[in-house]
């Protein structure tokens, strides 16, 4: 399957991100239900299931060229923005090792993996790569494994060691996140990082995620999805870029809502490594505009019946407070309020009208 | 969490190690390789006799990162007609076997400042895996191996090719307390401690690291995991009065579904809640991460993809 790369985006400045009807209809769209609260919303990361993100180990899609290099602006701005502790050595090659085997089996046309014993020779199409090295050897990469390798795919990746039955930030590559910062949370163990979250701690819901995390096992991925929204197709919208992007948010009309304001969802995967034990968390964003999003009548309705009863600790959590009313204003016509199936599948084969 | 995917793996050596211990060899079955592992990992084996089937945990004794074979050691258990015997007995070179991925839940506390070990005979099997490792990161490592005196050169000789620190072996009987007291007292904070080994042996040995304040967060004992298998017992639907036999190598949800029954699931690992089945009547074995203790007491509720029964029946409506 050749997938038909948009070479020429941006997620920044002239923010030329669209997607195409293909792109639209294989959105993960977040919400089965018609209100929303946290859940320990974890099921096994297989091959199925019901989005057609799923079907990959990790999921390349026409974006894949263009988001490599939005990656490489913003590391040359902040190189910050990928830090791994020493001792997670091993755990760079095992995440080297896991995303190289994973695109060549899951996307053959685009990505090969050429192994004989540790001489390994890696090509990469899309990118036009190719690379030998010495699988353990970091002084035969251009830079390190971990680094390596996650400036070839899309999403953001952190590497979390396991010990004294905590987890721990020690490690990642995070350049197309929702508003938070590798280079203070480094370190950080689980409940730590988590705090700022409001609500979910009440309810016990990292306690039992901790657990269940520590006794993942190697083969057994799992996946959830997370969402917020983004104003402009913007992948770096971090703390340390926020003079930036902080004030689009009062940019938000009625008349320029379905154009610039997107929903933001994130397909997260947890893999056990086999070396190191860590565990591999991949952050993969979305971006769909509001406008391309109500051209599948089901998600409008139910996008607007979220939005409509989201609980204001969440919205201010997600920093959609203020241009939130717009949003409801602006899908209440589409939502003629009549019974939604349950579940995510749009529903429909062919996108209604463009409404923007 | 039901680690349900096995590998395919054929024997391609058996050599003995000790009078009772013997070294396996094992390859994948289907050319190609087998899934790294991580140092302190263990694999289960499963052995298909004719009469029942046997599910063993075994660490892994090769190097940590190993894909092109595992290695496995087995001590036949005296009087044992179980696993240890079937693979003693009916396992040879050429025969089919088939493991679980490698899990660990004896990880090595990489950020230690010193590693203390302690191994009862056959347990010394999981260090294996770990010494090499921590050679070479140049770790301060010392081995303790407790054993019978017949097994004292060949146990010595496993041990001092893979470590660089030192090695103290006994083959004499002695309370833990005495023997190992003033070592754990004497060690530098940061050390972690792990052992491995018989009952007796591991529960002497915590005991005098908690009498000594040891904290509980550098200290290690190997256990294969609890899961989602046990006894088998039978789950009574009472809506239906059907009456469903659970195997002990499978979980109640898997039970559920190999009969047809829409259950439905998300984790299946004890953590989402999402499979919660009402219980009228029996005794659940809780083992999943979800329920609090309030909950737990009530009764009422249990996780069908890792709690089962306490008793010989579970009375469950749906």
């Amino acid at each position: 399957m050749a997938i038909d790369f948009k070479t020429d985006e941006t997620f920044r400045d002239t923010f030329t991100f669209r997607n195409s009807d293909e792109a639209i209809l294989r959105f993960p769209f977040p919400f089965p239900e018609d209100k929303y609260m946290y859940s320990v919303n974890i099921e096994p990361h297989v091959k199925d299931g019901n989005s057609p993100v799923f079907r990959s180990t990790f999921d390349i899609d026409e974006h894949y060229v263009a988001e490599c290099r939005e990656r490489a602006l913003t590391l040359e701005r902040d190189p910050l923005r990928c830090q791994v502790l020493d001792h997670m050595g091993p755990a760079q090659w095992d995440t080297l090792e896991l995303i190289m085997e994973s695109l060549a089996e899951d996307y053959p046309g685009h990505f090969t993996l050429e192994r004989n014993g540790d001489q390994w020779k890696w090509t990469n199409r899309p990118l036009g790569l190719e690379q030998s090295f010495t699988f353990g050897d970091d002084s035969t990469l251009p830079c390190a494994p971990f680094e390596y390798i996650t400036r070839q795919a899309q999403g953001d990746f952190v590497l979390i060691d396991q010990r004294d039955d905590n987890l721990f930030m020690d490690g990642g590559m995070v350049t197309t996140q929702a508003d938070w910062s590798l280079d203070f949370d480094l370190g950080m163990n689980f409940v730590e990082w988590h705090g700022p979250v409001p609500l979910a701690h009440q309810a016990g819901i990292f306690e039992r995620a901790l657990k269940f995390l520590l006794r993942m096992q190697l083969g057994a991925p799992v996946r959830r999805l997370n969402w917020t929204m983004t104003v402009n197709p913007r992948l770096d919208t971090s703390p340390e870029s926020y003079p930036e992007w902080g004030a689009d948010r009062a940019s938000v009309t009625p008349q320029n809502i379905g154009d610039k304001l997107h929903l933001r969802v994130e397909l997260q995967t947890l893999f056990r490594l086999p070396r190191s034990n860590a565990i591999l968390f991949g952050v993969r964003c979305y971006l769909i505009a509001l406008g391309d999003l109500a051209r599948v009548p089901k998600w409008g309705k139910r996008l607007h019946r979220v939005l409509s009863s989201l609980p204001p600790e969440l919205a201010e959590y997600k920093g959609i407070t203020r241009y939130r009313q717009t949003a409801v204003d602006w899908l209440a016509p589409l939502d003629d309020g009549s019974a939604l199936s349950g579940g995510t599948h749009p529903e429909v084969d062919r996108l209604g009208v463009e409404l923007v | 969490m039901n680690a349900s995917r096995t590998i395919p793996v054929r024997v391609t050596h058996v050599e003995p190690v000790t009078q009772d211990v013997r070294r396996f060899t094992l390859e994948s079955a289907n050319q190609s390789r087998l899934p790294a592992y991580s140092a302190g990992s263990h694999v289960v084996v499963t052995m298909r006799g004719k009469e029942r089937i046997w599910r063993n945990a075994y660490s892994l004794t090769t190097p940590a990162g190993t894909r092109d074979a595992y290695q496995i050691m087995v001590r036949r258990v005296p009087q044992s007609r179980g696993g240890s015997a079937f693979m003693h007995s009916e396992v040879h070179e050429g025969s089919e076997l088939e493991i679980s991925m490698p899990s660990n839940f004896f990880p090595i506390a990489r950020c230690g400042a010193k590693h203390v070990m302690i191994a009862g005979g056959i347990g010394l099997t999981p260090f294996l895996s770990m010494l090499p490792e921590l050679a070479q990161a140049r770790a301060r490592v010392e081995m303790y191996l407790c054993c019978r005196p017949e097994d004292e050169a060949v146990f010595t000789e496993v041990i001092a090719k893979r470590t660089t620190g030192g090695v103290a072996v006994y083959t004499d009987l002695c309370d833990a307390r005495e023997r190992f007291g003033d070592m754990l007292a004497a060690q530098p904070a940061g050390t972690h401690l792990y052992t491995c080994g018989p009952e007796g042996l591991m529960n002497g040995v915590a005991r005098t690291a908690r009498e000594l304040g040891w904290p509980a967060s550098h200290f290690h004992q190997e256990s294969f995991g609890g899961g989602s298998h046990g006894e088998p017992f039978i789950a009574v639907l009472a809506q239906s009065g059907r009456e469903i036999r659970v195997r002990s190598d499978e979980s109640l949800l898997e039970a559920l579904e190999r009969e047809g029954v829409d259950a439905p699931y998300m984790c299946r690992g004890g953590a989402c809640g999402t499979c919660a089945l009402e219980v009228l009547d029996g005794e659940p074995d809780h083992r999943d991460f979800c329920l609090g203790e309030t909950e737990r007491a009530t009764g009422g509720q249990m996780l069908p993809c890792v709690s089962r029964a306490r008793g010989e029946r579970l009375v469950l409506n749906i």
